[in-house]
C-alpha cells in the first residue's frame, strides 16, 4: 500500500496557490481550503496529509521528519540551511533578496557598513564574499524603517514589486539572489518513500513546465 | 529472570553491535574525555560542527571536550602503512546538535580501519555499516557514494575549482534546477548537459547506476570498483543498499567511498562514514583509512519506552523500624526475582503488582494492586 505523505504548506496566499498546484497535479484534499479551525487535512486516496505551518517553520517540520515534504521559500533555505533535499523550483512566490537604501546612498568604504536585516546569515555571507566589513543590526519586521531613521545605512530584505521601497524613498541597490518557492523533502523520507515523493515532484514539474510553455 | 530486569532494547543493541565489531577483529579503543584543542583547531573542517567546548587545564593548556573520535584515534596510532589496525569505540562526544543548535552530549559507536587498507577492507567496513543498521531495524537503507567518482565527474563537466563547492552542495541537495543553472554558467549545454543533469537524482542498484555513469564518461576502473563493492554484499542486503551521489563529504579529507545510513521512522541519518585517506595524510600518517559512526542519541525515541517507575512489589515500612529488618525484607523479596521499592508511603503514580508491609518482624502481604 502506498505511503500517505505528510506535507507542510506555508500559511498565507502563497500556500493557497501552492495547494492549488498540488491539487491540479492530482493530490487534492478539498477540505484544506475550507474555513475551519482544523490543522490537519487528509485524503488517503490521494496519499496526502496536509497541514498549514508558519512559512519560516516549514523547513523545520521537514528537516525533523514531522513532514515528509513541504514548500519553503528559497530565502528560508538560504538563511537556515536546513539539511533537506531541494527537489524543485516551483517558480511561485517570485521575488528577490536585495540590498536597499535611501535614494542617493553611496557606500563609503571608510566606515563599517551598518546593515539592518532579518536575514543575518544571507547578509553576512554576501558581504563576506565582497570582503566588506559590516555591522549587522538584527530586526524582525518593518526593516525599511531602519535606513529612514538612521538606524542603518542599508537593509537586506525581500523585494517583490519594489513599491514599499519607492513609497519610502528607498532604492534597490543590489540584487543578491532571486527567491521563489521550493519543494523540499526530508532525506530519510525520500529514501523510503521515493516513489511517492517523485510522483508528486514530477506531477508538479509537469504543470510548471506547461505553465511556463503557455507563457512563452 | 523477571523481564523488568532485562536489558533495555538500546542496551541490547549496543551489546550486539559491539559483539559484531569484535567478531570481525575490531578491538575496543578507549579514549579520554579531553583532548588538546589544537587538534581540532587544525582540522576544523573535518568536524561536524566547528563549535567546540574548551577550557584551560590546571597547567595552562587549552583543552577541549571531545567533539570527535576519529581525529583522536588517528593521532594516537603509530604510523603503520604496512599493517592494518582495526579499532571500534563507544564514546560520548560533545558538539552542537544540528537540530537544536545547542551543545549536546552525543553517544556514538563506530569503527575505523586504518593502515594498508585494500578493497576487501572497504567491503568489510561497508558490510559492517549495513549490518549495524540491520541490528537496529530490518527496515534500513545504506546509501553509498564515492568522492573520487564525483571529482572525476566534476572534471568531465569542466566545473572550475571555485565552483566545485557549489556543485557538490547542489548535488547534496538533489537540486536539479540549481545544477542546471550551474552547468549553464560553466558553458555545458545541449546533449552533454542533459546527460550530466541525471546526476543529482541518480540513485539505485549497480545495474541502474553504472550504465548512466558510463554514459557520462566515468572511467571503467571506477565502474568496476562500484560493481565489485555491490557484488560483495549478500542479495538480501542489496535490497537495502543504493548508490546515491547526493552523499557528499568534504573532498579535502575524503577520497573514496562515503556513505550514510537511515532507519525508517528516524528523520535523519543515523550512520555516517567514509574513506578518508586525505585526512590521514594531512595528519602526517601514511596509508589509508575508512570508518563510520552511529549516532545513538537518535535512537532515544525509536524504541518503545520502558516501564519506568513500575515495580513488582512495594514494601511499606515505618520510620521507627530497624533498618536491618527492612533490608532483610527487601533482600528476601528481591531473591524471588521481584523489582522492589521500599518506601514509608506509596509514591504518587506508582504502579505495582503487590504491596507488602513489615509486621511482627516479618513481611506480610498488604494488598494486590496494578
Amino acid at each position: 500500500m502506498a505511503q500517505t505523505l505528510n506535507i507542510a504548506l506555508p500559511k498565507g496566499r502563497l500556500g493557497e496557490k501552492v495547494y492549488k498546484l498540488f491539487a491540479s497535479a492530482g493530490f487534492e484534499c478539498p477540505a484544506v481550503l475550507e474555513d475551519s479551525r482544523r490543522l490537519i487535512f487528509e485524503n488517503p486516496e490521494a496519499g496526502v496529509r496536509y497541514f498549514w505551518v508558519k512559512p519560516s517553520d516549514v523547513a523545520v517540520y521537514v528537516e525533523r521528519g514531522a513532514a515528509d515534504i513541504g514548500v519553503a521559500g528559497k530565502d528560508i533555505l538560504l538563511e537556515y540551511s536546513p539539511d533537506v533535499y531541494e527537489l524543485s523550483d516551483l517558480k511561485m512566490g517570485k521575488c528577490r533578496m536585495s540590498v536597499a537604501g535611501k535614494a542617493g546612498f553611496t557606500d563609503d568604504l571608510c566606515y563599517t557598513l551598518r546593515v539592518a536585516t532579518k536575514f543575518r546569515n544571507i547578509a553576512s555571507r554576501y558581504y563576506a564574499s565582497l570582503g566588506r566589513e559590516i555591522d549587522i543590526i538584527p530586526l524582525n519586521g518593518s526593516i525599511e524603517l531602519a535606513p529612514i531613521l538612521g538606524l542603518s545605512d542599508v537593509i537586506v530584505d525581500i523585494v517583490e514589486t519594489g513599491t514599499t521601497l519607492r513609497e519610502n524613498d528607498l532604492r534597490e541597490l543590489e540584487v543578491i539572489v532571486p527567491i521563489s518557492a521550493r519543494l523540499i523533502a526530508n532525506k530519510s523520507s525520500y529514501g523510503f518513500y521515493k516513489n511517492e515523493i517523485d510522483a508528486i515532484r514530477t506531477g508538479l514539474e509537469q504543470l510548471i513546465q506547461k505553465g511556463t510553455n503557455s507563457n512563452d | 529472570m523477571n523481564e523488568t530486569w532485562s536489558l533495555s532494547q538500546e542496551e541490547e543493541l549496543i551489546f550486539s553491535i559491539r559483539t559484531l565489531f569484535r567478531q570481525y577483529g575490531y578491538t575496543q579503543y578507549k579514549m579520554s574525555r579531553f583532548e588538546d584543542y589544537d587538534l581540532y583547531a587544525r582540522n576544523k573542517d573535518f568536524l561536524v560542527s566547528d563549535n567546540v567546548i574548551t577550557f584551560t587545564d590546571t597547567n595552562g593548556a587549552l583543552k577541549a571536550l571531545k567533539p570527535d573520535v576519529t581525529l583522536s584515534i588517528i593521532r594516537s596510532l603509530k604510523d603503520s602503512a604496512q599493517s592494518i589496525q582495526k579499532l571500534c569505540y563507544h564514546e560520548n562526544v560533545y558538539r552542537v546538535s544540528g537540530t537544536s543548535h545547542t551543545f549536546s552530549e552525543i553517544m556514538q559507536m563506530g569503527l575505523e580501519c586504518i593502515g594498508d587498507i585494500d578493497t576487501y577492507c572497504l567491503t568489510e567496513v561497508l558490510f559492517l555499516a549495513a549490518s549495524s543498521l540491520k541490528h537496529i531495524s530490518g527496515d534500513y537503507l545504506l546509501v553509498i557514494s564515492h568522492m573520487g567518482i564525483l571529482e572525476e565527474l566534476l572534471s568531465l563537466m569542466h566545473i572550475p575549482r571555485e565552483l566545485e563547492k557549489e556543485a557538490l552542495s547542489l548535488l547534496a541537495g538533489k537540486s536539479v534546477h540549481g545544477f542546471e543553472e550551474l552547468l549553464s554558467k560553466c558553458g555545458v549545454s545541449g546533449h552533454e548537459a542533459e546527460s550530466f543533469l541525471r546526476l543529482p537524482l541518480l540513485e539505485g542498484t549497480a545495474e541502474e547506476v553504472i550504465p548512466v555513469l558510463r554514459e557520462m564518461g566515468c572511467s571503467e576502473s571506477s565502474l568496476t570498483l562500484l560493481s565489485r563493492i555491490w557484488n560483495s554484499f549478500t542479495p538480501e542486503m542489496n535490497r537495502h543498499i543504493r548508490f546515491d551521489f547526493s552523499v557528499i563529504h568534504d573532498m579535502r579529507y575524503y577520497n573514496g567511498f562515503v556513505f550514510k545510513g537511515f532507519i525508517r521512522g528516524i528523520p535523519s541519518g543515523i550512520l555516517s562514514g567514509g574513506q578518508y585517506d586525505k585526512l590521514l595524510q594531512r595528519m602526517g600518517k601514511s596509508g589509508g583509512a575508512i570508518g563510520f559512526a552511529l549516532y545513538l542519541d537518535l535512537l532515544e525515541r525509536f524504541f518503545p519506552p520502558r516501564d519506568q517507575g513500575n515495580v513488582d512489589a512495594l514494601l511499606l515500612y515505618d520510620k521507627e523500624q530497624e533498618p536491618s529488618v527492612v533490608a532483610s525484607a527487601v533482600r528476601s523479596l528481591s531473591s524471588l526475582g521481584l523489582k522492589v521499592l521500599a518506601a514509608r508511603e506509596r509514591p504518587a503514580n506508582l504502579q505495582c503488582k503487590q504491596v507488602f508491609c513489615i509486621r511482627d518482624g516479618g513481611v506480610q502481604v498488604y494488598g494486590t494492586d496494578t
